[in-house]
């Protein structure tokens, strides 16, 4: 376990490294993009003498390095800085919508882990049967079709032929759990959707692989019931590119969800990040994008600790 | 009276009252289904004035809003930012729904004989959401935040030739540089709002207090609004309740939104949808004729747009009555070449309609010997619905005329820094302004920082300045007409239509017998102007 502790800070230390480069390469493609931040927010409006006089108000005169610094110091603080268009504090601009943007992609995930694995193994089970040729087409097909798509057919059917969902999820403070999860359901279904076909398809695949091998062949000559043998036999070895399949999915659904934030109004952090971008408000840009890349690290680690404990020979290297 | 002609003027009525059909119409209708004059117009009075009644929540689907909205009044923007000042905050004055000029803090106002003095006097009755009482003090600590070395309002430049503003205690003063008869006018500009003015004499824009209809209850910029009525309001009208802004970006989702339920009225809806959204019959789709327009200006002193013949024909090559119909389905108003709507006061209506004729296009570039003419035209979808398509539909019309317009798709992002008034043809956009002066001023003067087609007419400029401080209509409105023809004939801007402000309401939601044309949504005053029936 000793050895486990220290592969995980080790890949903490790294994770930061990441971050660090991360963050460098985020401020120059903010400042490669055409325009300002002056620009953008005056927008059409714009003439010399405001641009030049907001630019030295946000301090955009000094050179880009010594802003990175600047930033970089005040964030080794934990001191992310202010939004330049709004001069709100960007954890404040952040904290709420992030907020909202786990749980949807915990709602989604609660709902899509169980169902793709579950699936994976009935398929799996059911190989080249009817059942799973129908259920690869279906999955695969949602798969293939882009999110707000799914989420028009959704809202369509669900909402406004059916008037069983809300079309939109517009929350509000003073809801109950209940009603969230009834507001949310139809951005968490698309999103359900748009995960499932990887993971179960990995899972069948995982299993598939292993069916050839001789224990699963002894398992079988024993006498053992085919659900039994892929359950308690194939299963436990096919974890590994399962967990990782799933930790990705995972990461998606926090880092991937901006168009299903716009169809069904749902305010993420998504939005915040592509409303940033446009207005050049680097802070705000910064912060969402080292979130993301956060998000891919420790999930990333997650999947690497959980293939390492549901495998026994990585727990004891030689 | 037969049943027949009974059944008809019930569903006049029923018309009239869900504002579907306008006054004219309804007389018109209503006298051939057999009822005399006297009573049709008693019916209209009775049906379509129906009493407002208070009360009620008006949830508002509203199009542009952004995590980056602000307070600020020197940089709003957005078109939430737009809806929620006309909503929370007061100005001077306003644009009535019949577009006329109205009074909002200021209660009346007078100029001395050569427009150089505008005095406004202010409505006692007024306060701010804290019950403070909206004084001189706080209009000046507001028309100053756009004013002066250190703004970076956007409005600086509307503002930049009022040389003072003197405090007369229950009224103020404007002091310029030069007569300009529109002043009342340019205080309806969405950035000159009324904000408290803080002990130092700057404005407070950050608290977001206003002396509007509806006090902010809850807001997060970039999700949406909550505000309740503001009991001590100084204006007439402001019958709900609460209302309730919801930023709904997504055009299908207003839609669906309006369709479901979710809200009773939607800004900005897409016009490829107008048809089947107007056969919902809880749905009533409002189509205002705007002073926006869509303009196409070429850098006149750029070779070849230096030609006039060769700006001409590329006037007369264009099929304004097509784009119409294949890119707006019909909610635009025709241009002529000249940046005046018919929703702005002044216009002129005797101007003959520039047709297209791609003959005459023709024989114009030859007799300069351009024939073949081939041009780079920039665009961008973020314009205009349909932006690139109109283009392409232009660049084919153009080719009956020997004109190869070749249409350079720019980037959306950052198209306003990088390619309008750098490249020299590009397609724009401009929102409503009050009075043909403000938008000649801006976009058409001698050395005005947004004349986009860099054209320069001694005359015209003449006239500007002539008709910027004339106090008589009639004279004013002989101006415009002569600059109009001037533009229209000289100047480098193509202007192929107005669009119209499309949007939709639930067909319990009132309104007045007009819609303001100053912007979407009333003039983004529904707030204080719709009811529930």
């Amino acid at each position: 376990m000793g050895d486990l502790l220290g592969l995980v800070l080790k890949r903490l230390g790294l994770g930061l490294v990441s971050l660090l480069v991360v963050s460098i390469l985020i401020f120059f493609a903010v400042e490669l993009l055409p325009g300002d931040i002056a620009q953008a927010v005056l927008g059409q409006s714009a003439t010399e003498e405001t641009v030049q006089a907001l630019r030295e108000q946000l301090g955009l005169d000094r050179p880009a390095p010594i802003r990175y610094l600047d930033w970089l110091a005040g964030a080794v603080t934990g001191d992310f800085g202010v939004s330049l268009v709004s001069g709100e504090r960007v954890s404040d601009a952040i904290s709420d919508r992030f907020v909202n943007t786990l749980f949807l992609a915990c709602y989604a995930a609660v709902i899509a882990v169980p169902v793709a694995i579950f699936l994976g193994i009935l398929v799996a089970l059911l190989r080249n049967t009817i059942f799973d040729r129908v259920v690869n087409v279906l999955t695969l097909t949602s798969i293939s079709s882009p999110e707000f798509f799914l989420g028009y057919i959704l809202i369509l059917y669900l909402a406004v032929k059916a008037s069983m969902f809300p079309a939109i999820a517009s929350l509000s403070a003073d809801m109950s759990f209940g009603e969230l999860l009834h507001r949310t359901f139809l951005p968490a279904l698309t999103l359900v959707l748009v995960v499932t076909a990887h993971m179960m398809r990995m899972t069948r695949a995982a299993i598939i692989n292993l069916l050839s091998s001789p224990y699963i062949e002894m398992a079988r000559l024993k006498g053992m019931p085919p659900f039994k043998v892929i359950v308690q036999h194939a299963l436990p070895n096919a974890w590994a590119p399962i967990i990782n399949v799933v930790a990705l999915n995972l990461a998606y659904l926090i880092t991937g969800v901006v168009l299903v934030e716009v169809v069904f109004v749902y305010p993420g952090v998504g939005q915040l990040l592509v409303d940033a971008v446009s207005k050049r408000d680097f802070p705000i840009v910064q912060a969402c994008c080292l979130i993301f890349a956060a998000t891919f690290i420790l999930l990333n680690l997650a999947a690497d600790v959980g293939t390492i404990l549901t495998n026994p020979r990585l727990r004891h290297p030689k | 009276m037969t049943k027949r002609n009974q059944m008809q003027i019930d569903l006049l009525a029923d018309a009239a009252r869900q504002c579907k059909i306008s006054r004219r119409n309804f007389m018109h209708h209503s006298i051939a289904a057999g009822l005399t004059a006297v009573s049709a117009t008693g019916l209209w009075t009775s049906s379509a004035l129906a009493q407002p009644k208070s009360g009620g929540t008006l949830r508002v689907a509203q199009h542009d809003g952004n995590t980056a909205d602000t307070h600020d009044i020197g940089v709003y923007q957005s078109n939430f930012d737009i809806g929620l000042v006309h909503t929370h905050r007061s100005f001077l004055t306003m644009i009535n729904s019949d577009g006329s000029l109205g009074p909002d803090l200021a209660t009346e106002w007078e100029a001395t004989p050569d427009a150089t003095e505008w005095t406004f006097r202010l409505n006692s009755s007024a306060t701010f959401h804290n019950g403070n009482p909206v004084t001189a003090n706080d209009v000046i600590a507001s028309m100053n935040y756009h004013r002066g070395e250190e703004s970076t309002s956007a409005a600086k430049a509307l503002l930049a030739g009022v040389t003072d503003i003197r405090d007369n205690g229950d009224s103020i003063t404007f002091v310029l540089e030069s007569g300009n008869a529109d002043l009342p006018w340019l205080m309806t500009d969405y950035h000159l709002a009324v904000v408290p003015a803080n002990p130092d004499g700057t404005a407070d824009w950050q608290s977001g207090i206003g002396s509007g209809p509806y006090r902010i209850v809850e807001l997060d910029f970039g999700t949406g609004a909550r505000l309740v009525r503001h009991d001590g309001w100084h204006g007439e009208g402001a019958y709900f309740d609460e209302i309730e802004m919801l930023v709904i970006n997504d055009p299908n989702a207003r839609q669906t939104a309006l369709v479901t339920g979710d809200v009773d009225t939607a800004s900005l809806l897409e016009n490829k949808t107008l048809g089947l959204l107007g056969r919902n019959p809880d749905i009533v789709v409002e189509n205002v004729a705007s002073a926006q327009a869509i303009t196409m200006p070429m850098h006149v002193d750029t070779e070849p747009f230096n030609v006039p013949e060769v700006r001409q024909a590329l006037k007369l090559a264009i099929n304004r009555d097509e784009l119409i119909e294949k890119i707006t389905f019909g909610a635009a108003t025709v241009g002529n070449d000249f940046h005046h709507s018919p929703a702005m006061p002044y216009w002129p209506e005797d101007i003959e309609q520039r047709q297209y004729d791609p003959d005459q296009a023709k024989s114009l570039l030859a007799s300069v010997g351009m024939e073949g003419l081939t041009v780079n035209f920039s665009t961008a979808d973020s314009i205009t619905t349909g932006a690139v398509d109109a283009a392409v539909l232009y660049a084919e019309q153009a080719k009956a005329a020997g004109i190869n317009i070749n249409v350079v798709r720019e980037p959306n992002d950052g198209y306003w820094s990088d390619v309008w008034l750098v490249k020299p043809w590009c397609m724009v956009t401009w929102g409503a302004r009050p009075t043909p002066d403000v938008m000649y001023s801006l976009a058409y003067q001698e050395g005005a920082a947004w004349n986009e087609s860099r054209w320069v007419n001694p005359r015209f400029n003449e006239l500007l300045q002539r008709a910027k401080s004339e106090l008589d209509d009639s004279l004013r409105a002989e101006m415009y007409r002569e600059m109009a023809v001037l533009s229209r004939d000289d100047g480098g801007t193509v202007i192929p239509y107005f669009p119209n402000f499309i949007y939709a309401r639930r067909s319990n939601v009132e309104r007045g017998e007009n819609l303001s044309p100053a912007w979407q949504m009333d003039g983004y005053r529904y707030a204080s102007r719709w009811w529930f029936a």
